[in-house]
């Protein structure tokens, strides 16, 4: 298959039909809406299932009846709609349920903008829904990346019973670069094909429930640490990251997606100045590349943390590098993107030595930014 | 006359599509009836491995421990939409919601108006008791004027709680409803008649024809303060003039059905 231009949106559609999706509800929001509306027509084509949904809410718990069957299914959404959907996000968890969202961030809280931002980390990456639960996040940097994820994140969702969250920011969706699709997979025959939980009326067998309700507490006990179990394997089998120049780093900048991305450039620009850094960008959001990093905290220096929002993938690297040497923070906010230099310019400071294991790098990070405010 | 000689004939008998349990309902609530007569239909119509139930949240949400088909349980309201989904990926299965006046004409109102616009092949048992049975008898949208319940102590007020609403009604204007009824379980008579209507809402799933919904009048006698006898009573002195029994939308291709 050749590389064509695409843009990410109607990329990571295609992608997904290819997967073998057999149903898609959703809900119009920029900058995720050519997603719904390639697959308006793309779905049809191949005669499965399209529902533009009345809300979001609507949307993911057409998603949870759909999943009930063990059919392949997806719904896509943005921040304020993302919001709406953690509801049926904590059911499908509760009832141990495949399906894929996929999450085209803009700039919030609140209604916010239609801009690329990051400011949903927490809720997608520790929760968002009620009750105990983990989401297999997977944030791509590329169209190319999205697409690859999203072809995989099927396969993700459905060996460990978790819904795969593809966590991109408008930028990604909206941008255009070559990308090349995997194959066409067939879709799976419903019921000939589906899992063997699955409600798919009870046809010469016994009849199955599919709820996440659980009266006695030790049968909800039990529900959690079978839902934990499971999640104890993603960790140890799923975790993603991809690394550069970090050989011979005593700095690390970490970041994902776009501001991933915008770091690649800064850390390519301070290489080029001379200054040993290197970029780890987590694909895993959750599971948090935490071996990774502990690995580098004995390695390098000092880190810096780029992202989109006010330093919350910041306090998952403080965690994981536990203190072991000084962690900066560099961000913009509200549907701003960090510009390369304002990255290098962050490095160029670790490099002179003026990361610091005192106060908090927050603290430091507002001082500079009420300079520009 | 030796016994062989005797004819017996069964007339009465437990639904295969019924299981046979211990009611987790209140003596005399019309939960249990409601769902007997849903049993009995999908027995009738041969269709009990061909459907999947939707339970809702209310004191129907172990519907499923008594109605012998697969299930699959909704978030509060959300049981349309979940069943579109379900119907969406299996078209040739028979879907259906059940769901309390709680859960679908109140947090569920847009799940469940969108569903029948979009004229949604799917069967809705909806049952009006009045007020939130399970969490305790509040007031529900279709708490009568005057009707006292937990969270509206002195009779709701309309002035200031606002008017009940008929969910039927209002659902059998969207054109994608093919079938929209109420019916009601207060007597012998009625209850036959909720039956017919039950097997009348499939046959409109079975025919493609779109989205149908019976609504069933229904006693909570435990938050009504009442015994069984008195609520029924009750049902057909107040909710009767409030919501009347009726057709409000019948598709023309099953006009002409009868059971
Ligand atoms: C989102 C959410 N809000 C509130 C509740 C609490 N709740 C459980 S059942 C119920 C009312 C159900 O009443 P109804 O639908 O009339 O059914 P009934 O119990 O009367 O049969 C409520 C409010 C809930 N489970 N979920
Ligand atoms: S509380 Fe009311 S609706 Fe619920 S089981 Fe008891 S009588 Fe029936």
């Amino acid at each position: 298959m050749a590389r064509e231009l695409w843009k990410g949106n109607n990329a990571i559609a295609e992608a997904a039909v290819r997967a073998g999706l057999q149903a898609y509800f959703g809900y119009p929001i920029t900058p995720q809406t050519e997603l719904l509306e390639y697959l308006s027509w793309r779905m049809p084509e191949l005669g499965r299932a399209f529902v533009q949904a009345e809300s979001e809410l609507g949307a993911v718990n057409m998603v949870y009846g759909a999943a009930c069957t063990g059919a392949r299914v997806m719904s896509s959404s943005s921040s304020p709609g993302v919001s709406l959907m953690m509801e049926g996000l904590s059911y499908l968890a509760g009832t141990e349920l495949p399906a894929v969202l996929v999450d085209v961030m803009r700039g919030g809280p609140g209604l916010g903008n239609i801009a690329p931002a990051q400011g949903d980390y927490n809720q997608i990456v520790h929760g968002g829904g009620h009750g105990d639960y983990n989401m297999l996040v997977l944030a791509p940097s590329s169209v190319q990346e999205a697409v690859d994820l999203t072809y995989i994140s099927f396969d993700l969702a459905e060996k460990y019973r978790v819904v795969t969250v593809v966590l991109l920011d408008g930028s990604i969706g909206q941008m255009m670069e070559p990308a090349e699709m995997p194959e066409m997979r067939p879709v799976r025959r419903l019921p000939e094909e589906a899992p063997e939980w699955a409600v798919t009326g009870a046809m010469g067998r016994q009849r199955r429930v599919l709820s996440s309700i659980y009266l006695q507490p030790p049968e909800e006990e039990e529900a959690n640490l079978r839902i934990l179990k499971r999640w104890q394997q993603v960790i140890a089998n799923e975790v993603r990251c991809k690394t550069y120049y970090m050989e011979d780093a005593r700095f690390a900048v970490v970041g994902f997606g776009s501001a991933g991305r915008v770091a690649l450039s800064a850390v390519r620009a301070a290489r080029a100045e001379g200054i040993p850094v290197g970029l780890v960008r987590p694909i895993t959001l959750n599971p948090f590349p935490e071996k990774i990093l502990q690995q580098y905290a004995g390695q390098v220096e000092s880190m810096l943390v780029v992202e989109m929002s006010a330093g919350q993938m910041l306090e998952d690297v403080r965690r994981v590098v536990q203190g072991r040497v000084p962690v900066e923070l560099c961000a913009r906010l509200g549907g701003i993107m960090p510009l390369p230099d304002e990255v290098l310019d962050a490095i160029r400071s670790l490099a002179r030595g003026e990361a610091t294991l005192e106060g908090h790098p927050r603290d430091r990070w507002l001082q500079r930014m009420s300079l520009l405010y | 006359m030796v016994m062989s000689d005797i004819q017996e004939e069964v007339v009465y008998q437990r639904p295969v599509s019924l299981e046979n349990t211990v009611t987790h309902y209140c003596p005399g609530c019309t939960h249990g009836t409601a769902h007997r007569l849903v049993a009995e239909v999908l027995d009738e119509m041969g269709i009990r491995e061909k459907t999947i139930g939707v339970a809702s949240v209310g004191c129907s949400v172990f519907a499923y421990n008594y109605i012998n088909t697969d299930f699959v349980q909704a978030p509060h309201g959300r049981a349309p939409a979940m069943a579109t989904g379900v119907k969406r990926v299996m078209p040739d299965r028979f879907v259906f919601t059940y769901q309390g006046d709680g859960d679908m004409a109140s947090i569920g109102m847009g799940e469940i108006v969108a569903a029948a616009a979009r004229g949604e092949n799917i069967t809705v048992i909806f049952i009006n008791n009045t007020n939130y049975g399970m969490t305790g008898g509040q007031m529900a949208p279709t708490t009568l004027p005057g009707q006292k319940t937990t969270s509206s102590p002195t009779g709701r007020d309309v002035e200031v709680q606002g008017y009940p609403v008929r969910a039927v009604e209002l659902l059998s204007t969207l054109d994608g409803a093919s079938y929209a009824v109420r019916r009601s379980l207060h007597d012998p008579k009625n209850i036959r008649m909720a039956k017919k209507a039950i097997r009348t809402a499939f046959e409109v799933q079975a025919r493609g024809l779109g989205f149908s919904v019976v609504e069933l009048l229904s006693i909570c006698p435990t938050n009504w303060g009442m015994t069984p006898d008195q609520a029924l009573n009750w049902l057909e002195q107040h909710m009767i003039p409030y919501y009347p029994i009726g057709d409000f939308k019948v598709h023309e291709a099953i006009a002409n059905l009868r059971f």
